[in-house]
């Protein structure tokens, strides 16, 4: 039986040591759809991510579903071999390792489209150099999606894809992001829009705090991250707006009537 | 040098090694060799066919069984042909490392088992690098060798060595003595890499004399095991604007005692020296020495020294040293031992890679040393040997 949620987390605990950082989360991600998740700094953003990819350092509880599968045990490895893939927001420098390299052992394609994508993110002299060693912000987060592009995987965590990015960096970074998720189609001879839609069904979970890579990426559905629990299911566009306003403030105000009526 | 004493252990039993070795008869082309000799040459940067090399030289055990070079810019041949066409070699011989420093100088200069003798003429290009080899094939034996380098005036010369024993070898003593002179204007990048049976005891003892303008670019590569291997080059930059770096990688498995370093002594005006290692210990013990003295106001140099510490049962001591005689100095050191980070292993996991395949990359990336100044394809080569290093036992 198919399952109609690529992915799926329930009542998903996350303690790091003594501390309860997220507490009992329910999201659920449909095939070919992204989701942004908005949140202050500090409100578990980055946990959720490192959590479900089953970094060390977390202790957790409830369930990670991926394709209905029970993932919520499995080894890093294992969860990108499946199919997950995530940019990261401050990815470690690997001394000796060439960023060709690294791809040539990591990623599903090669060769000829490696070479295509690097030229196309600007990262063609990346290649021989190592693995974000003195990297910027920017050649991080391009080099991220350079390798996430040749993965290839069907669930893609982006985390905050546009921190540390100049302005002209962020519309490359914003375009690449789209073509990775499957978001930016062209029209085929062959094909018609509606079939390449069907046949792109990449899902994304995005996390951000500004929300300004939302200007470059589509997405179908925004959420808000605070206090350890999620809240809203709202369009992104919308929700941005809202934020850009009113600040997370409001978020506060709609949580504490939310907490009232719980109690209530 | 005061620190040798407390350097050099005379703690190996050399009653145990035989002295006397068969003769072995000529070889005309290294590729006739069996597979399994050819294989262990190439994992010791001897390349059997000598297509990218400019001039080979190959030593059995204590005979000299192959000996060419097509290029005329340069001599390679045995050091006791050399001294016999040279007068003995007196300008050089002995000058820089005394036959009398310790009980391994001693030997070598009792026994004399050859070695070779490679030098470059003044303004000589050599492009390709010319290899030699040193090669045991008996167990138990003893060689003692000693090798004369000259890079004459504005020469560009560029060696390696391997030193390497059979695959039935388990056992056996090498004692090298090594003398490089590096003259006016001339520089000379000198490879060694060992490849040598778990049970072998190994006792390199070299020194490098540089005059003005000259530069000498050691790299100095020991990925498999050796039981106990000991060795402290000094490099004296006596010229003005001379310029010495060492390389050192070095991967200690279980039973295995490697005590390496470099010693660099700065005596003219605007000299540099770097000396950069990199130790693993998968469990053996690994003594990182550097030394760098300033004897002339100005001069310039650093000592890099890091380690990777995987098992418990492994031991990285790092001992680096800056003595300054001088005003006006600038030396400096870092020395770091440490794991690998979990962070590092994780994001590579995250890629797909198995915790192992992420470990085996990461040592290998922590081995890999871009070396500047040394030929592109024998930077290659260097890279395949460490990517070929079997890290699955770690």
């Amino acid at each position: 039986m198919k399952n109609e949620y690529l992915f799926e987390l329930k009542d998903f605990h996350v303690w790091v040591g003594e501390k309860e950082i997220l507490k009992g989360l329910n999201l659920r991600i449909k095939q070919g759809s992204v989701h942004v998740i908005f949140g202050p700094n500090g409100s578990g953003k980055t946990t959720l991510l490192n959590a479900v990819m089953g970094f060390s350092g977390y202790r957790v509880t409830g369930q990670i579903l991926f394709h209905g599968k029970d993932i919520t045990r499995l080894p890093v490895n294992e969860r990108a071999r499946l199919g997950i893939g995530i940019s990261f927001q401050r990815p470690p420098a690997i001394h000796g390792v060439k960023l060709r390299h690294l791809i040539a052992t990591s990623a599903k394609t090669n060769g000829r489209l490696l070479d295509e994508y690097a030229r196309k993110l600007n990262l063609v002299d990346f290649l021989e150099r190592d693995v974000n060693v003195g990297f910027s912000g920017g050649e991080i987060k391009r080099a991220e999606l350079l390798q996430l592009l040749l993965q290839d995987p069907d669930l893609i965590f982006l985390d905050e894809p546009e921190s540390g990015v100049d302005l002209e960096n962020i519309a490359l970074i914003g375009e690449y992001t789209n073509h990775l998720l499957g978001k930016k189609l062209r029209p085929q001879e062959d094909k018609t829009m509606k079939e390449l839609r069907r046949e792109v069904s990449k899902s994304g979970l995005l996390i951000t705090h500004t929300g300004h890579i939302l200007n470059y990426v589509n997405a179908d559905v925004g959420h808000i991250l605070m206090g350890g629990r999620i809240a809203c299911e709202a369009n992104p566009q919308e929700m941005l707006n809202t934020l850009q306003e009113c600040g997370f403030q409001e978020c506060y105000r709609c949580f504490r009537k939310e907490e009232d009526h719980v109690k209530r | 040098m005061s620190n040798d004493k407390k350097t050099l252990a005379d703690d190996l039993d050399l009653s145990g090694y035989r002295e006397d070795a068969p003769e072995h008869a000529e070889i005309e082309d290294l590729s006739r060799l069996s597979p399994e000799d050819q294989q262990v040459l190439l994992m010791t940067g001897i390349d059997p066919t000598g297509k990218q090399r400019y001039g080979s030289f190959f030593q059995k055990d204590h005979t000299v069984v192959h000996c060419r070079t097509d290029f005329e810019g340069a001599e390679i041949m045995s050091v006791t042909a050399a001294r016999k066409k040279y007068d003995g070699l007196k300008e050089y011989w002995g000058k820089l490392v005394p036959a009398d420093k310790d009980v391994y100088t001693r030997r070598a200069e009792e026994h004399m088992e050859h070695g070779y003798y490679i030098r470059s003429l003044p303004g000589a290009q050599v492009r390709y690098p010319l290899q030699a080899c040193l090669y045991l094939t008996e167990d138990k034996l003893a060689q003692d060798v000693h090798n004369i380098v000259i890079a004459e005036e504005a020469s560009n010369l560029n060696i390696i060595t391997g030193c390497a024993t059979a695959p039935h070898v388990r056992s056996g003593l090498h004692v090298g003595v090594s003398e490089f002179y590096v003259k006016k204007g001339a520089t000379l990048s000198f490879t060694m890499i060992h490849n040598w049976a778990e049970d072998m005891a190994v006792r390199p003892r070299s020194a490098v004399i540089l005059e003005e303008g000259a530069t000498y670019i050691s790299n100095y590569i020991c990925l498999v095991p050796a039981r106990d291997l000991q060795m402290y080059p000094t490099a004296i930059l006596k010229g003005k604007g001379s310029v010495a770096t060492f390389h050192t990688v070095l991967l200690a498995r279980p039973g295995s005692l490697m005590d390496v370093g470099s010693r660099v002594i700065l005596q003219a005006a605007e000299c540099r020296a770097e000396i950069i290692s990199r130790a693993v210990s998968t469990g053996g013990k690994i003594i990182a020495r550097g030394y760098i003295s300033g004897e002339y106001p100005g001069v310039k140099a650093h000592l890099e020294c890091k380690g990777l510490l995987l098992s418990k049962k492994g031991n990285i001591h790092a001992i680096p040293e800056l003595e300054g005689k001088t005003l006006d100095l600038d030396m400096s050191h870092e020395a770091a031992v440490g794991k690998i980070a979990q962070e590092e292993i994780e994001y590579l996991m995250a890629r797909g890679l198995s915790e192992q395949e992420a470990t085996s990359l990461i040592i290998k990336g922590f081995l890999s040393l871009d070396i500047v100044g040394l030929p592109e394809n024998l930077q290659n080569e260097l890279q395949q040997m460490i990517d070929q290093t079997d890290t699955d036992a770690m």
